[in-house]
């Protein structure tokens, strides 16, 4: 019991108690000491925070007061969103927004006719969220429905088909959200399939496959899409028998996905070169033709460590349907355009209203692909974790 | 003979040998291609011929007779050519790239650094500018500075001003311009001088320092040489520049350099796009740089100037350089934007209104792209050089 007897002995100078830590400096923790290290810890770094609060005090609040405070949120016309002797300040004419917002979404679809784009749209919607969702039961269902089935229900759908009773609805009358949705929506199917081909013939050891390849993809992506554009737009009609010339939608429909191939046959082929020779060579040893390797092996692989670049393209390609206007289509900022010099609602804040309006709608559309993209970054990169 | 029979090629139908597979797969691609090619040219001259188009070059000479906004060059309605106004369009294209550039560079070299910044606040307002900016549509952002921005400026009378030096209105912006005399040359000469020079005293100190291990005050001599020659020589010569102020009148601003509203807009919304992208390159070339490299150069006495000039910029720059190219060839590409704020670059001029003066379709879109091509090619090869340069040297 030697332990116990010399626990028990009671001397003065022997703490008995474990004393608990000061607490730190109040000018460490905290607030103040997040405030201390993040904010104000040197000269410079207080300078830099001066400079950012005026930036953000210059910018921000006038932001605000456009959009919400001095903002005019209902009217029939104009004359809601006038400056006048009682309200000087006119902020946001939301007003505009909600008068023209069917046109935005429609164009000049017919009226009797939009419940069909609202089933494109839902159409759609379905399949996004079931290839999205990495969950979902049979996702390759999903794929075939959104890569095979929607296109071809809502081609009949959209443009109709009389003998199911459907009326034609010519596609200059399409316009608005649903003809961006379509143009990035076939860039987005048809840019993944063309540009694995590219990418694989760039790869192949044909030099006729090889040298057609690379001179398509660096044609196109050295040059501008307003190019491709026009030359879809001039230049196919005059290629192609006169009795068959495309409409307008169309051509620039074409125009877009040789553009977003080029862009995809350069992201798929960085994601095959990042497959180790090795790959290549056991899927050969085991017997698989070249289409059976690419299939089974390489190409899974491959696309997988893509995700995140086919998912930028895509934020590239949304955002450059934007230049269709150039061909002459009614997209979502054409219809702003439009709409923002209507006498109707002539008034000095509409354009600013209507632009603010579309950054809107594009930065909320970007921003959730390039946070799915993040994400998948992120999940696939727990995988080489160790 | 069974060993005869061994060492010949295993007999392969020609149909499963790969060499004969691979060989009729390309000729009939190029069937393919060129019967596309064919049924092409045979359409268009088709197409043409019934439209009663000439096709050809022979629009190249002939009067243009369109006024533009914005000449470098010397050019008119009535004298100048259609090939003529070709060389305006490529110059204000080139110039709104080059100026583009450089201002982007520097825009998202400074936020890129931001927003790895340890000021919380700096680093925020960097990631939302990016966020922001890179979301939205450049087409869209250029006519928010166009129609929203630029076109809502107080008119000329209104205009404001920087002591009567510098003006903005709707009209544009209005700045001194400098006035050359006779004497000029000498300054010019001075600075080639200076910059032939200072290159000269570099190489000279590297030798010095790999040789010795001292070090000379590049740049100070440098700094001297480039901006110091053409300084005094412009002194000796009496001072052959002045600047023209520019003279706000009733009606009109006079003298002075103008700059149009389409090239603000356009430079505007090219630079904050541009450099959004820059940024993001950039803040990921720095984080490519680990940290060991940066601690390690701390354990060698060296202080953070000096770490960040000689071990973490040259190793950031061999990752940055390569996306770098390609964001200078998007804006490039980007700038034939131009064509929407009604800015004369290339494709205003050339594929919109020499193509619908002309109907020569063709001929205008190829020679555009080819003027875009080469714009890439140039570029790459350049960066390509540069890059090599500055690779990693392993053995």
């Amino acid at each position: 019991m030697a332990v116990a007897t010399q626990d028990s002995v009671n001397h003065s100078y022997v703490r008995h108690a474990q004393v608990d830590a000061m607490p730190a400096p109040a000018a460490t923790t905290g607030a103040i000491g997040w405030i201390r290290a993040n904010l104000l810890s040197s000269a410079t770094n207080i300078a830099l925070t001066l400079f950012s609060a005026l930036l953000i005090f210059w910018i921000v609040p006038p932001i605000i007061e456009f959009v919400f405070v001095h903002a005019v949120w209902s009217g029939t016309d104009r004359e809601a969103c006038l400056p006048t002797a009682e309200r000087p300040e006119v902020g946001a004419c939301w007003a505009f927004v909600h008068d023209r917002f069917s046109y935005f979404i429609y164009g000049s679809y017919p009226i009797p006719e939009r419940w069909r784009v609202d089933v494109f749209f839902a159409m759609l919607a379905v399949g996004i969220f079931w290839l999205l969702w990495l969950e979902a039961p049979r996702r390759d269902l999903g794929a075939l429905y959104f890569f095979v089935v929607v296109p071809i229900v809502s081609y009949i759908l959209l443009n109709g088909f009389e003998t199911i009773g459907l009326r034609r609805v010519d596609t200059s009358l399409w316009g608005g959200v649903l003809v961006t949705i379509v143009v990035s929506w076939v860039g987005i199917v048809f840019s993944l399939p063309i540009g694995i081909l590219l990418a694989l013939g760039r790869r192949s050891h044909m030099p006729a496959v090889k040298l057609f390849s690379v001179i398509f993809i660096e044609f196109v992506r050295g040059v501008p899409l307003i190019t491709v554009l026009f030359m879809a737009s001039v230049m196919l009609p005059l290629f192609v028998p006169d009795a068959y010339s495309p409409d307008k939608l169309l051509r620039a429909l074409i125009g877009i996905a040789m553009f977003a191939s080029a862009y995809m046959a350069e992201v798929v082929r960085a994601g095959l070169q990042a497959i180790p020779k090795g790959q290549y060579e056991g899927a050969m040893a085991v017997g698989l033709g070249y289409w059976q390797m690419m299939y089974l092996i390489v190409l899974p692989q491959a696309l997988k460590i893509t995700i995140p670049n086919i998912v930028n393209t895509y934020i590239g390609l949304f955002k450059d349907t934007t230049l269709v206007v150039i061909v002459g289509i009614f997209d979502f900022l054409r219809t702003v355009e439009v709409s923002r010099i209507d006498p109707k609602w002539a008034a000095p804040t509409t354009s600013a209203t209507g632009y603010v309006f579309a950054a809107i709608f594009y930065f909320i559309f970007c921003y959730s692909m390039s946070r799915y993209a993040k994400s998948v970054e992120a999940r696939l990169a727990k995988g080489d974790r160790r | 003979m069974s060993i005869a029979q061994d060492s010949g090629p295993p007999k392969v139908s020609l149909l499963y040998d790969p060499k004969v597979r691979s060989i009729a797969y390309q000729v009939i691609l190029c069937a393919i291609i060129v019967f596309l090619a064919y049924s092409a040219v045979r359409n268009a001259a088709d197409n043409l011929a019934r439209a009663k188009i000439a096709s050809g070059f022979g629009f190249w000479n002939q009067a243009a007779g369109f006024d533009i906004s914005q000449t470098l060059i010397e050019y008119s309605a009535n004298a100048s050519t259609y090939g003529r106004a070709f060389w305006v369009g490529l110059l204000n294209t080139l110039l709104v790239a080059a100026l583009g550039i450089v201002l982007a560079t520097i825009v998202g070299f400074l936020v890129g650094i931001a927003r790895l910044s340890k000021n919380f606040l700096l680093a925020k307002l960097s990631a939302g500018y990016v966020e922001t900016i890179r979301n939205v549509p450049l087409l869209l952002q250029l006519l928010f500075w166009y129609n929203a921005v630029l076109k809502a400026l107080p008119d000329l009378r209104d205009s404001w001003g920087i002591g009567g030096v510098i003006f903005l209105n709707n009209r544009g912006f209005f700045a001194p311009s400098p006035v050359f005399s006779s004497g000029i040359e000498l300054v010019a000469g001075a600075f080639v001088v200076g910059v032939i020079g200072a290159i000269a005293y570099a190489r000279w100190a590297k030798k010095k320092q790999d040789a010795t291990g001292k070090q000379s005050p590049v740049g100070l001599v440098a700094l001297a040489l480039i901006i110091g020659l053409p300084l005094v020589a412009f002194f000796a010569a009496g001072m052959p520049a002045t600047l023209e102020f520019p003279e706000k009148g009733r009606f009109n601003i006079r003298g002075g350099l103008e700059i149009l509203p389409e090239l603000v807009a356009l430079l505007i919304g090219l630079v904050f796009y541009t450099g959004a992208f820059i940024a993001e390159v950039v803040r990921a070339g720095i984080m490519a740089v680990s940290k060991g490299q940066t601690e390690a150069a701390g354990a060698l006495g060296l202080r953070n100037g000096p770490t960040l000039k000689l071990v973490v910029i040259p190793q950031a720059m061999r990752v940055i350089i390569p996306p770098l190219t390609s964001q200078y060839l998007n804006l490039t590409k980007n700038s034939s934007l131009a064509v929407f704020v009604g800015y004369p670059d290339l494709v205003q001029i050339f594929t919109g209104t020499v193509l619908n003066q002309t109907g020569q379709a063709v001929e205008v879109v190829m020679i555009t792209m080819a003027v875009y091509l080469s714009i890439s090619l140039v570029t790459s090869m350049a960066m390509n050089w540069y890059n090599a340069r500055i690779a990693l040297v392993e053995r």
